[in-house]
């Protein structure tokens, strides 16, 4: 235990010299350059931002046209930056990577408290989505006790976590979850309207169940604390909207309507006051409840915790058979064991996860949960891992002990498990302690398929809360304390076997 | 109790085995001596099949194995050869996860299937007779080599076997941990089991051994009691080997 102290003293001691250092150069107001750098995620998809596939050399999509146009009137070279949806607003409060972000950000209080917006350049309401057949569910008060899909950080989330009685399944990004209701893996969908306008096109066992509601906008974000770039661009904005230039480009996208024709009823007022109440919340940030999210992200351990342990006993099953292959199995079972091995080490497990997850749903129909997918993709990827561990203690073990089991009579069966195995237990248990604390981390990569696990849980709720620090070292303690559990029992069971 | 007939083994180009023929009576106390690698560690291990002759006959007891043939690759018979004898190695191999009296239980156990009390018993009895009743719950790491090569006895012991097979029992040992091991074998000898030992150990087969045989080249050379043999050698290639272990007592 005192171990751990020493190690979140150290991790604490650091992140403050951290924050001193972040402190000390106060961000510099970035005016009105050459080049404009606007961010996006081409993962967003049609209609905002995506590659026709067609031709997918080409960047397309309504938010790309208007970066175009507004950096045409600003003056300036319009520069795209990809990055990471879910971490656009964090990146932009950090500076220095682009300048603003034009990704179909909600104009809503969670956001206005981070950065400040412009006035908004779209209007959208929520769209439930469900399958054709399923005809009773008509609003998200028919989802009770179902399972509904949404994307992380959004304002379908909030709605949906709102709603009691639901059960909610969070994606990355906005095809994945589509594709699970087909499947039949949830039962709806909440999304913006233009995204489900687009996807059931293509979808024809899809419809739109209800009406869109809770309308709301869409606005570019600009770092707080440059009034000039957010006034320039507010500026720019009215003008494309006044002269038509915004209606020629959504028309393109089948996207022009009443809604976005009020677009152009905004003030200047009414987007400066909101703005300016934006600002002084980002000042005084509220104190985030520790204690809260401490039991929320526990609750988010628990899924990683058995995610972990079940794939970890299917690797070590399974690898234990696939290094008995490898050592004892006739030839052309040991090549195909080691076939396997380089298969799954060799590969990507994200790859992997979106073969079994997807990849066998689409081809032969099986429906894997994401909890089952997760397990297998991860218990058969360490397999290839544990066969080598397991490979390398049952060579270890010198030839005298088999020797004597056998003329003592034992059968073969009997000194694999009587005295080779325990043996070869005891030689592999340190490599295996370390593919589990391996394990534990990155096991969070099955958030993409909608399991929300420990990391994910952490960043949903720091872009929440604002929060990168404390909740951090409050997630890093979990993972910490589940990693010392493991050594601590790992050493255990090494006294048991002996030696 | 032991009758092997033209056995031959061959470990690739190289012909280990060409042709042993060693008869030995129950009781009966045999020293099989030679240079280094002139096959009788390998004639030791075929004895219970730890390695697979190419040609030849074995029986030991009621047990007898033509090799080649569709029988000798029968597991069951394999498994009657190996309950007739019992094998101490020059490296003790007793497994290091288990206490010694774990290693004497072993077989009665798991091969035997006797009851656990019984069991306990047996190798409490047999760790009593190689005078280690108060090192029965000590790991193999805790013993020093002549105590474990005496565990490694009573673990033999454990089946019953009608043969001892020892392979250099005592190589590996320091020369004042020798006189303990050699002193459990010489009891065993005296209470009439049939030993069957690979030793250089010239004085050892003097004071212990009915019988020498002398292997050369895959071969016996020459055979016969212990005093002729060691003391009138008849073949020039047992005189050269005499004559460097000058150190052997007359």
């Amino acid at each position: 235990m005192r171990r751990v102290q020493t190690l979140l003293l150290i991790l604490l001691a650091w992140t403050a010299g951290v924050r001193t250092t972040a402190g000390a150069a106060p961000p510099s107001e970035p005016g009105i350059r050459q080049v404009l750098r606007w961010a996006n995620d081409a993962e967003g998809g049609a209609p905002f931002i995506f590659h026709p596939p067609d031709n997918p050399d080409q960047l397309v999509g309504f938010e790309v046209e208007l970066a175009q146009a507004l950096c045409d009137r600003l003056g300036c070279t319009s520069q795209f930056v990809q990055y990471n949806w879910a971490n656009l607003i964090p990146g932009l409060r950090q500076g220095g990577n682009y300048d603003i972000i034009i990704a179909a950000l909600e104009r809503t209080p969670e956001n206005l408290a981070q950065v400040a917006m412009s006035r908004p350049y779209f209007t959208f309401g929520q769209q439930l989505v469900a399958r054709t057949q399923d005809t009773n569910i008509q609003s998200l008060k028919d989802l009770a006790g179902r399972r509904i899909g949404v994307l992380a950080s959004t304002l379908s989330y909030r709605l949906a976590t709102r709603q009691p009685g639901l059960e909610v399944r969070v994606y990355d990004e906005n095809v994945n979850y589509f594709r699970d209701l087909e499947l039949g893996r949830i039962d709806a969908v909440l999304t913006d309207s233009p995204i489900a306008t687009v996807q059931l096109k293509n979808r024809p066992n899809l419809r739109a169940a209800g009406p869109s509601f809770a309308p709301a906008h869409y606005a570019i974000a600009v770092p707080i604390g440059s009034p000039e770039l957010l006034t320039r661009i507010n500026e720019t904005l009215g003008s494309l909207i006044q002269d038509g230039t915004l209606e020629r480009i959504y028309r393109r996208y089948e996207l022009w309507g009443p809604q976005q024709a009020a677009l152009a009823t905004w003030t200047a007022e009414a987007v400066a006051t909101t703005t300016s109440g934006a600002s002084t919340a980002a000042t005084r940030p509220t104190p985030v409840p520790m204690l809260r999210y401490l039991t929320i992200l526990l609750e988010a351990a628990v899924t990683t915790l058995w995610v972990s342990l079940t794939s970890m006993a299917l690797a070590m099953s399974w690898g234990l058979g696939l290094a008995l292959a490898r050592c004892h199995g006739p030839k052309p079972l040991r090549w195909m064991a080691t076939l396997y091995i380089e298969v799954f080490r060799g590969t990507p497990l994200l790859l992997q996860l979106y073969f079994i997850y997807f990849g066998l749903a689409q081809q032969w129909g099986w429906k894997l949960s994401a909890g089952a997918a997760a397990v297998l993709t991860l218990g058969l990827n360490y397999a290839a891992n544990e066969a080598e561990n397991f490979r390398a203690g049952l060579e270890a073990i010198p030839r005298g002990q088999t020797e004597a089991a056998l003329a003592l009579g034992l059968s073969p069966v009997m000194t694999l498990r009587r005295i080779l195995l325990p043996q070869a237990l005891r030689i592999s248990l340190p490599g295996i302690t370390n593919d589990l604390i391996a394990l534990f981390k990155d096991s969070s990569i099955v958030s993409v398929i909608g399991l929300v696990e420990l990391t994910k849980e952490f960043l949903i709720r720091s872009q929440d809360a604002g929060d990168y620090i404390g909740l951090g070292i409050l997630t890093a303690a979990i993972y910490l304390a589940m990693g010392h559990a493991a050594s601590r029992g790992a050493r255990a069971i090494e006294r048991r076997l002996r030696t | 109790m032991i009758e092997i007939v033209g056995l031959r083994k061959r470990f690739g180009a190289v012909t280990v085995l060409d042709g042993v023929d060693h008869q030995q009576a129950a009781g009966e106390v045999v020293a099989l001596i030679g240079p280094s690698g002139c096959g009788k560690s390998t004639l030791l291990r075929c004895l219970n099949w730890l390695e697979t002759p190419d040609a030849g006959s074995l029986r030991l007891g009621d047990v007898r194995i033509e090799a080649g043939t569709p029988e000798a690759a029968d597991r069951r018979l394999r498994q009657r050869l190996r309950r007739r004898t019992g094998m101490i190695f020059q490296q003790f191999h007793l497994f290091p996860h288990r206490t010694a009296l774990e290693n004497v239980m072993e077989a009665p156990v798991y091969v035997d299937r006797l009851p656990h009390s019984e069991a306990l018993a047996l190798a409490m009895g047999l760790l009593a007779k190689v005078g280690l009743s108060d090192r029965a719950h000590h790991l193999p790491s805790q013993l020093s080599g002549g105590q474990q090569q005496r565990v490694a006895i009573a673990r033999a012991l454990a089946m019953n076997p009608r043969i001892l097979l020892c392979d250099e029992p005592t190589s590996a040992l320091d020369p004042e941990l020798r006189d303990e091991v050699l002193t459990v074998l010489k009891t065993l000898a005296s209470e009439g089991m049939t030993l069957l030992l690979v030793t250089h150990e010239l004085a050892f087969a003097r004071d212990i051994a009915h019988r020498v045989v002398f292997l050369e080249g895959g071969r016996v050379v020459e055979s016969g009691p212990t005093r002729a043999v060691l003391d009138q050698p008849q073949h020039p290639r047992l005189q050269e080997f005499l004559g460097k272990h000058r150190f052997a007592p007359r």
